[in-house]
């Protein structure tokens, strides 16, 4: 029987062009009041000739939209695996709360004393984010991890200029994520790797040999990027600090030791926090993130306007490198950081409370424990066990077999299931890293586990290779040609303006 | 706890199979002298019930903007978000995907930010634009890094009608990079002279429009000068709606645009998330920071999106990428589009003129106030005028009688005392007649 | 007589009546997979032995490619700027990326022959 039906629809997945291939330009999708008669104030720059945008009707674009989004994989549509990204379930209350009134359609600028409910919030977050890390001071403007990241250098940076210090160097683990080096280098370093040891952790003595008055900081991802607690971490932190230099943490996998660990007892100065990690925020297909950073005191002054102080008259802004903040190192991002974002970290907190968190990361980890457990029976782990939140594989078990990674990951598509995150880190050679969250039912985990030992067994049985590099056969689209994309790139829609 | 669905029971199991004797044990790698003892000093988690009544208490201490006259912008303008638009992005598909890195499981995602993309490129007459930044004040730094990058030259030559924080994160980044930014004082008067500063040192000129203090003006013959000294003109876009009725900076000569467009879609929200643009010259693509979508084929042949010209980014370039920036803000470019697609040629053209005529109607009826003076002779939805007593304390007085007058410029720029008296005045379609009857009878009261 | 030499890094130089030819390894073109990208240097351009002379990417690879020796580019291969693909095809041959002149012809003696860098292919673990 042929897949192909005289649409190209498959059922419920329908074929649906872009809008610049449908409607027409008078038509529109919102009615508007009519426009007042008065003599413009334009100064000659009114715009002439049309932009080329198509117009539909309001029913076509709900359709389109909907459409659209039947070609994606979200959390809410089944088990999202993906190793360093933390897809856990995000409630709808924080959407709700997101969208109160008082808090969707409040201006930036309205005078601080129109807006106390807002500035509490933001500096309600602030101190559970240095109360859950035990850290002395919390930055809340920065958007995303990497701009956490960001902000944690530049306070670094900041704070050995005033020492009159001018460091080189940032040491970054071989195994961290790309966002690491590309910041130390935009915040004006140069980059020395550090290996991994054949536990999967940093080789201290090759970081001790890297260790002199040229380094700035050490940045490390803890638990790390192969989903392991960076065991040494003390005797790390107390080289970097006798070297003269600060400790940045990449908190990305912060979900694994919430209300488990106390960060400022591994000696860590600046930590950035993923709100659509850890707390919840929904990636919303990449972004908006927010990714405030914790401090230790030695940073405090340095950090980032805008930061809310309590004041006479209540809550206040300090906006600008004055006074108090004379040290600070300066605006990194417009207005007050990812408001939105904050309230559903809020609402996450406050309905998981101390004793839900400190379940969510126990289950998290649990669940990562329970899958490298059931796996290695047909994979091959890439480090004995425990882990954290997250378990990593290499390809060893699909030597010889003509499937790579890439295939069996693909194969999971038709199955049901998002792949794993694939390739990373880089230290393992074909990593399939696969991170379960705590919002996982272990009826899904067994389901999961048996499609893969399934899978696992029908690669090794041999004969198999072209079955799993035809898939995914399934879904809306099957494997793209990157190649083709790459290679005479288009990347907007070039056709003939709709009329 | 609703969002965990371990029972006791499977933990029991589960550990069976792992073969440890409790949790505990996992976190072995933990040093003991960091393990957190004790419970944690937050408090208890609470129903959904409870958690909606208190946010809904702190929501209530604010002055919601939609609730009184609102006349601010300064950067973050109010607009009428069509009801459909927020119903369709809290669809899971969309709303709990993660960056589209599976194509065949994706193209919901790439599709709309395809469509995104060539939105943008289109409104601000430039031939090719990514899939977002963070805010426009980091795509205004991502901006003058990028033009670093196209010139190997390091001299930013920053107009004074930049938007202030624009111009503070792009002073940030400086002071961590080599780029030298010459940040020329606030100019509401119109005054600055940039032509005659760009040499061959300059990598770029960055310039806003509508200015910051709201006037519009051609920057064609400035786009030539930079052309001639081999520097590159950034235009900024504070008001994407803007966009919609005045000559575009593409068709001035721009090379970069940047800018926010939380104004379409995406809503105040205290001025975060803000949706960064960025539309530039296709043949300096390759020195442009954040995703793209490109077009291609699958394995069948037909049509379909992917993530393409990733070599410039930092999971595969690291220490050598054009940015550092991974996630983006996906949802708030779905909430642009879709209000865009729902506008269409037509809506999105009216709605500008609608804005511009409603603006036009207020600031005649200040110029009548006897202690308001008219400053912007050009503007589109929003104006700077001069009052007769310190703009802060106006804008305080009347807030207290809940009328949301304006930005007084103090609050940008309090080290600048010939600011003080200087508010901005922004008029959007929400804007009622009623709403202009409080402003300027408030005003005629507080000044008198 | 044309002398072919090879680097650590996978470039290749042939050096043949003054003029050196500089390319890929057909070991480097495999592991990048499909090229979609090459940037040559501007002709007249100095560049130094073991100095970035130009960036080759594939899909998930970028690559910095490193002069083999010092000299003058005399010519870039605009073929494989128009098709990249022409490098995974040819590495050796029509795909190659620049001529130039070498200050010092001497460098090449410190470079890898081919039997020297089939066995240093051998001790890579891929």
């Amino acid at each position: 029987m042929s897949l192909e039906s005289y649409t190209g629809n498959r059922g419920l997945v329908i074929e649906e062009p872009l809008i610049f291939e449908q409607g027409e330009a008078q038509r529109s999708g919102v009615d508007l009041p009519d426009v007042p008669d008065v003599p413009d104030r334009l100064g000659g720059l009114a715009r002439k000739g049309n932009i080329g945008l198509p117009g539909l009707a309001e029913p076509e674009c709900v359709r389109h939209y909907t459409r659209l989004s039947q070609k994606n994989f979200g959390i809410d549509t089944g088990f999202y695996p993906l190793g360093s990204c933390t897809m856990k379930h995000n409630p709808r209350l924080s959407e709700k709360a997101a969208r109160l009134n008082g808090f969707a359609n409040l201006h930036p600028l309205q005078p601080e004393a129109t807006t106390q409910g807002a500035l509490e919030a933001i500096s309600l977050l602030g101190q559970w984010l240095m109360d859950l890390t035990g850290m002395s001071a919390v930055a809340m403007s920065p958007a995303a991890g990497a701009h956490g990241e960001l902000c944690g250098l530049m306070a670094i940076r900041a704070a050995l200029e005033d020492k009159g210090d001018a460091r080189q160097i940032v040491l970054v683990p071989e195994s961290a994520h790309g966002t690491n080096p590309a910041t130390a280098a935009l915040c004006g370093y140069q980059v020395v790797s550090i290996p991994a040891n054949e536990k999967g952790r940093v080789d201290v003595a090759a970081l001790k040999a890297k260790l002199d008055n040229k380094v700035a900081a050490l940045m490390l991802t803890n638990p790390n990027t192969c989903g392991l607690f960076e065991s040494e971490i003390l005797e790390i932190a107390s080289a970097v600090k006798a070297a003269g230099a600060y400790f940045y943490c990449d908190g990305a996998n912060f979900n694994a030791i919430v209300g488990r660990v106390k960060v400022a007892d591994l000696g860590i100065d600046a930590m950035h926090i993923n709100l659509h990690k850890t707390f919840s925020t929904p990636h919303g297909g990449g972004g908006p993130g927010a990714g405030p950073v914790v401090l230790s005191e030695r940073l405090k002054a340095f950090a980032p306007v805008p930061f809310v102080r309590q004041g006479k008259n209540g809550l206040e802004l300090v906006e600008h490198c004055l006074g108090e903040a004379e040290k600070s190192f300066g605006r990194m991002k417009g207005f007050h950081g990812q408001f939105g974002v904050m309230i559903r970290a809020l609402a996450y907190i406050l309905s998981m409370g101390g004793n839900g968190l400190w379940q969510a990361s126990s289950d998290a980890v649990l669940n990562a424990n329970y899958l490298l457990a059931r796996l290695s029976a047909e994979l091959t782990p890439s480090f004995p066990g425990p882990c954290m939140h997250e378990a990593l594989f290499d390809d060893r078990f699909l030597k010889d077999t003509g499937v790579t990674t890439l295939d069996f990951a693909k194969a999971m598509i038709d199955e049901g299931f998002h792949p794993m995150t694939m390739y990373f880190p880089l230290v393992v050679h074909g990593a399939l890293l696969m991170e379960p969250t705590e919002s996982e039912s272990k009826q899904t985990l067994d389901i999961y586990v048996e499609t893969l030992l399934s899978l696992a067994k029908k690669a090794k049985a041999g004969n198999a290779a072209e079955d799993f590099k035809a898939a995914p056969r399934m879904t809306p689209r099957r494997r793209l040609d990157e190649t083709r994309a790459a290679r005479s790139p288009v990347l907007r829609w070039k056709g003939e303006a709709v009329q | 706890m609703r969002f965990l669905p371990l029972t006791d029971a499977d933990r029991a199991d589960m550990l069976k199979a792992v073969g440890a004797k409790s949790v505990d044990d996992l976190f072995c790698d933990v040093p003991a002298q960091a393990r957190q003892s004790g419970a944690l000093p937050l408090p208890k988690g609470l129903s959904e019930m409870e958690v909606e009544r208190k946010l809904s208490a702190m929501a209530a201490k604010n002055m919601a903007a939609s609730d009184v006259p609102c006349f601010l912008g300064a950067g973050a303008y109010r607009h009428h978000i069509p009801a459909a638009i927020d119903q369709l992005l809290t669809r899971g598909e969309f709303l709990t995907a993660y960056t589209p890195y599976q194509p065949e499981v994706s193209q919901g995602t790439l599709q709309y930010l395809f469509e995104f993309q060539t939105q943008v490129a289109l409104i601000t007459g430039m031939e090719v634009a990514n899939a977002s930044l963070y805010d426009g004040a980091t795509a205004c730094a991502e901006a003058a890094l990028m033009a670093a990058r196209v010139t190997k030259r390091a001299k930013v030559l920053m107009s004074g009608n930049v938007h202030p924080h624009y111009r503070e994160v792009t002073a940030t980044q400086a002071k961590f990079t080599h780029l030298e930014v010459e940040a020329l004082a606030p100019d509401p008067f119109c005054i600055e002279d940039l032509m005659g500063r760009v040499d061959s040192q300059t990598a770029c000129v960055v310039v806003q429009l509508p200015g910051f203090f709201g006037q519009l003006s051609d920057f064609s013959a400035l786009a030539s000068a930079c052309q001639a000294e081999g520097a590159l003109l950034v235009v900024a876009v504070t008001e994407p709606v803007a966009l919609g009725a005045i000559k575009s900076p593409g068709e001035m000569g721009a090379d970069i645009v940047i800018g926010d467009g939380a104004s379409l879609g995406v809503g105040l929200n205290f001025g975060g998330p803000g949706l960064g643009l960025m539309a530039v010259k296709e043949k300096y693509v390759r020195q442009m920071p954040g995703r793209l979508i490109g077009e291609t084929v699958d394995a069948d042949g037909k049509r379909g999106w992917v993530l393409t010209l990733s070599t410039r980014e930092q999971h595969i370039r690291r220490e050598k990428a054009t940015s550092n920036i991974c996630t983006n803000s996906g949802l708030c470019a779905l909430a642009f589009s879709m209000h865009m697609t729902f506008l269409g040629e037509a809506g999105f053209t009216k709605l500008a003129q609608l804005n511009h005529a409603r603006a036009v109607q207020l600031a005649e009826r200040l110029a009548q106030v006897k202690g308001v003076k008219l400053l912007s002779k050009t503007f589109f939805n929003e104006f700077a005028v001069q009052l007769s007593k310190p703009a802060a304390q106006v804008v305080d007085a009347l807030a207290a009688k809940r009328i949301l007058a304006g930005v007084p410029v103090s609050r940008l720029y309090p080290t600048w005392p010939e600011m003080e008296n200087l508010m901005l005045i922004a008029v959007t379609e929400t804007v009622t007649d009623e709403d202009m009857d409080a402003l300027v009878s408030g005003l005629q009261e507080v000044l008198s | 007589m044309a002398v072919l030499r090879f680097t650590n890094e996978h470039e290749w130089i042939s050096f043949d009546e003054g003029v050196a030819t500089v390319g890929i390894t057909d070991f480097a073109a495999h592991q990048l997979g499909d090229i979609v990208f090459v940037e040559l240097p501007e002709i007249g351009k100095a560049v130094a032995k073991a100095g970035q002379a130009a960036v080759v990417e594939s899909v998930k690879a970028a690559s910095e490619v490193y002069s083999p020796a010092s000299g003058t580019v005399t010519a870039i291969n605009q073929a494989i700027v128009d098709q990249p693909g022409h490098v995974n095809e040819s590495p050796e041959g029509d795909g190659w990326f620049y001529k130039m002149s070498l200050n010092a012809p001497g460098e090449l003696s410190g470079l890898m022959d081919k039997a020297a860098y089939d066995a240093y292919l051998k001790t890579l673990d891929h």
